[in-house]
């Protein structure tokens, strides 16, 4: 198929590239702060984003505290607790997730896994970043203005989000919407790169069907959230303005304490289109980057190419362009047309068929592969196994008699904790440990990561299994306290303690992970340049940490697609893509 | 990093044409789009992005309009000006609306003369083209200045829907944003063209690359799409 070498490349010799015009840092402040390296700038958003991803992970705690000892924990009131629900899912969806998948891995692989020096316009790539740690810190300082962060919900539907008596809406929400508009400006300016780097600036014999999926992955989503974010970006302008400026377009008349408010006529289902236009893409924004590492993770370490790569391109791509006609799914309970319902309930069952087939592949790759269960392949199972759990019980949200009661409680909660929280999360760490090696020349403690995988793994079921069942008998979704309510017997409250206990013991285990990452840092076993053994070209950098400009003086030449293992009759059991074809190697040669 | 050279496209342009070119580029090795550049890539993609922005302003506007239980103001009575005792409905905007498609004229005529290496005709014309946007935004400038005049606010106007306002400023300051971003960067490159920047390959400032003509026309891309925006802008908020 995709490995032989095609006629037009045969024999030519590789693309000098006389001069390089990077930007040659000249102090430590612009090689290491304010740096225009794509690697250097994947590491800033990476622990940018896990810092605020561990506040997110500590307001997780305090929520699970909460509702598995109410009452116990006198300093969270309810007011508190919608604050912590509202920080808590927008840190993970938005500034862990997005940021660290398209920011993170995305600048540190798309130029090494496409054979290019940089990104093509390091400047912007290095001002996005920027723009994001600017946004993180107007996020981080809702905390501490008066009223506090908002307490709207991750979705912020107006009118209560603006509305006296929300919490936080003195400030906060000012500063969310704020810190929103910045942080999609600042990722603008990273995915413009990310996307050009993709389509333009690949290396000689690196055609768009030898691209690994991880790129595939990262590319996709990017160009969602180039045309996604838009959505939100116009739905937080124009609240800012009902909020700053008292403009009604999205706040109907109302009466609050008994006056007549100052809106008139606007229309608070509107904000839930445009919401939702960007809030669906964004679920698969976190999604298709996953996708595409966990399978290149899976063919690496199980030592078989990939199954059916085009159709996994396709499905990629497919779902992509399927993810911005479903987002109404989201509103069944908001007072729609049935006949939408109808349609979006049918485009969300179709989606399911791209996604059911990718699942398929990941096993046929897995399927008499030669597995090794390193940490990475632990964590790209369980990415399996917590993906399907959660694309199963999206069949049953997807449809809207099914919805309509389940909408709002804890299966809502449990469903999508598995299908964009559990599962992301695991291919990221997948992802770390399979990466830290190129990054820092050092390989992860390996009993220290199975600790961490188990627990992780384990503990993430314990948390989000019960959650369904919770929601099947009626448990509502953002509530400080359910109280002595008849239909929720009392085994339910020993059973969310025991979730609470299996969340703290979670995030405890979080640290193992962070202190792996901090002493191998220094005390790891050396990597090498290549110690999976894979094929793709971030592992055949000259150099490990890959230098500045990460070739030496010729880019690479691409003779093959990305997934040559265990190739019947090689040496090895694989071939990188940059190895040339035997028919064109001199005889002796190359091993 | 200096963009690479393709060597042997030419041949395989010639063989391949029409959607089979559109594949054979597809799926060939380095550039998607062979003839595009770097930085004109991404202002059309950037340009794309955009849209989206326009267009989910241009649909809120649209539902808001449409939702309303109370009159919509009139837009040809709103925007209508006496001049010498003649009472002309949407002249102000109708002549905004020529000055900005002229300054697409001046724009294209820019580009040309760009290639061409005419470096003073390139400069003028691109200030020309400024001088028009600049006019375009004292215009918007004088138009808001008589609304708010006669009482129209963001939250409130004399003559009904209160969204009228709101989307009246939000929807025409971000395209008067655009266009005052437009005007700033087209005096910049028209200085970095009479200086012969672009001659001399003298690098960026911020970037310390070397830039060449391409990013006239790369300003002159993003100049038609602001003209573009307006004509939905005229044709839905001021002729619906
Ligand atoms: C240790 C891991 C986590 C725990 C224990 C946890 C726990 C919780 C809890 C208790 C809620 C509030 C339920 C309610 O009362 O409505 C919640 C909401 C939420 N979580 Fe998580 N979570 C975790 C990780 C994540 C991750 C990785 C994501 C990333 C997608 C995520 C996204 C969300 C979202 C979007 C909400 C909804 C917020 C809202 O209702 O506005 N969570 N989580
Ligand atoms: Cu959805």
């Amino acid at each position: 198929m995709v490995d032989v070498p095609s006629d037009v490349l045969a024999g030519i010799p590789p693309a000098e590239v006389g001069e390089v015009d990077l930007y040659h840092p000249r102090s430590w402040w612009t090689r290491y702060v304010f740096s225009q390296d794509a690697k250097i700038i994947a590491v800033q958003y990476a622990m940018t984003a896990m810092a605020i991803g561990m506040v997110a992970l500590v307001l997780s705690w305090l929520m699970r505290l909460q509702l598995g000892f109410p009452g116990t924990f006198s300093f969270i009131d309810p007011s508190q607790y919608l604050q912590f629900i509202t920080m808590h899912g927008m840190i993970m969806v938005i500034y862990l997730l997005t940021a660290l998948f398209l920011g993170g891995f995305g600048n540190y692989l798309i130029p090494l896994m496409v054979g290019a020096r940089d990104m093509v316009f390091p400047y912007a790539n290095m001002l996005s970043y920027w723009i994001y740690l600017l946004a993180v810190l107007v996020l981080v300082a809702t905390f501490f203005v008066p009223g506090g962060p908002t307490g709207a919900g991750w979705t912020l539907y107006p009118p209560q989000a603006i509305l006296s008596g929300s919490p936080g809406q003195e400030a906060g929400i000012i500063m969310m919407l704020v810190s929103l508009i910045l942080f999609i400006i600042g990722f603008t300016m990273g995915g413009l790169n990310y996307v050009v780097t993709v389509l333009q600036g690949r290396t000689r014999g690196m055609t768009l069907m030898r691209l690994p999926l991880t790129v595939w992955g990262i590319f996709t989503a990017t160009v969602m959230a180039l045309l996604a974010f838009p959505a939100l970006f116009v739905a937080s302008v124009m609240m800012l303005f009902d909020r700053l400026l008292g403009t009604s377009f999205f706040m109907p008349t109302l009466v609050e304490m008994g006056q007549l408010g100052k809106y008139g006529g606007g229309s608070p289902l509107l904000f839930q289109h445009l919401f939702w236009f960007f809030g669906h893409p964004e679920v698969y924004i976190v999604a298709l980057p996953a996708f595409g590492i966990v399978s290149d993770l899976i063919s690496t370490h199980a030592r078989k190419n990939i199954f059916g790569y085009r159709m996994m391109v396709w499905a990629i791509v497919g779902i992509g362009a399927m993810s911005f006609v479903v987002w109404a799914h989201h509103m069944y309970v908001s007072g729609m047309n049935p006949k939408f319902g109808f349609f979006f309930a049918t485009t969300t069952l179709i989606i399911a068929i791209p996604t059911a087939i990718k699942v398929y592949n990941w096993i046929l790759t897995l399927w008499r592969g030669d597995i090794h269960l390193t940490v990475p392949m632990l964590f790209a199972l369980a990415f399996i196994i917590t993906f399907v759990n959660g694309g199963l019980t999206g069949l049953f949200l997807g449809n809207v008699v099914v919805d309509v009661p389940l909408s709002d409680t804890m299966f809502v909660v449990a469903h999508f904790h598995m299908v964009m929280g559990v599962a992301p999360i695991m291919v990221v760490f997948g992802a770390i440990y399979h990466w830290y090696p190129k990054v820092t020349g050092r390989m992860l403690n390996e009993t220290l990561g199975r600790f961490h995988f188990w627990v992780t793994f384990l503990g993430a079921y314990a948390i989000f299994f019960p959650m369904h069942y919770l929601g099947l008998l009626g448990v509502p979704r953002r509530y400080h306290d359910i109280g002595g309510t008849a239909f929720v017997p009392a085994s339910a409250h020993d059973l969310n303690a025991f979730m609470s206990i299996a969340a703290l013991i979670v995030g405890f285990a979080q640290l193992v992970f962070v202190f792996n990452m901090i002493r191998s840092l220094s005390k790891g076993e050396d990597a090498g340049g290549n110690p999976w053994n894979a094929t793709t070209l971030e592992w055949q950098t000259p150099q490990t940490p890959p230098a500045h400009g990460n070739w030496g003086k010729e880019l690479p030449v691409v003779y093959r697609w990305a997934y040559d293992y265990s190739v019947p009759g090689a040496a090895r059991d694989f071939i990188p893509q940059n190895e040339p074809p035997a028919s064109l190697t001199p005889k002796g040669a190359h091993p | 990093m200096t963009e690479t050279v393709l060597t042997n496209i030419e041949k395989r342009r010639t063989t391949t044409v029409g959607w089979q070119g559109i594949v054979a580029d597809w799926s060939s090795d380095q550039r998607a789009f062979k003839n595009v550049s770097w930085g004109k890539a991404m202002m059309w993609i950037f340009l794309l992005s955009d849209t989206f922005i326009f267009g989910c302003f241009l649909l809120s506007y649209m539902t808001a309009r449409m939702s309303t239980a109370v009159p919509w103001p009139n837009p040809s009575e709103v925007f209508a000006l006496t001049i010498a005792g003649q009472h002309i409905p949407l002249i102000l905007i109708a002549i905004m609306t020529f000055v900005l498609i002229s300054s697409s004229g001046t724009m294209a005529m820019a580009v040309n003369f760009g290639y061409r290496h005419d470096r003073r005709k390139t400069a003028i014309l691109m200030l020309v083209t400024a001088a028009f946007g600049a006019t375009f935004v004292g215009m918007q400038a004088f138009e808001w200045t008589k609304l708010i005049m006669e009482g129209v606010r963001p939250w409130e106007n004399p003559w009904g829907a209160e969204q009228f306002g709101s989307c009246f400023f939000m929807i025409t300051g971000f395209h008067g944003t655009h266009v005052t971003i437009g005007v700033i960067f087209l005096i910049i490159i028209a200085r970095k063209v009479w200086r012969g920047d672009f001659e001399t390959e003298r690098r960026g400032f911020f970037t310390s690359r070397k830039g060449n003509y391409e990013i006239v026309e790369i300003t002159g891309l993003y100049w038609h799409f602001v003209d573009l925006v307006w004509v939905f802008i005229f044709a839905f908020f001021y002729l619906w």
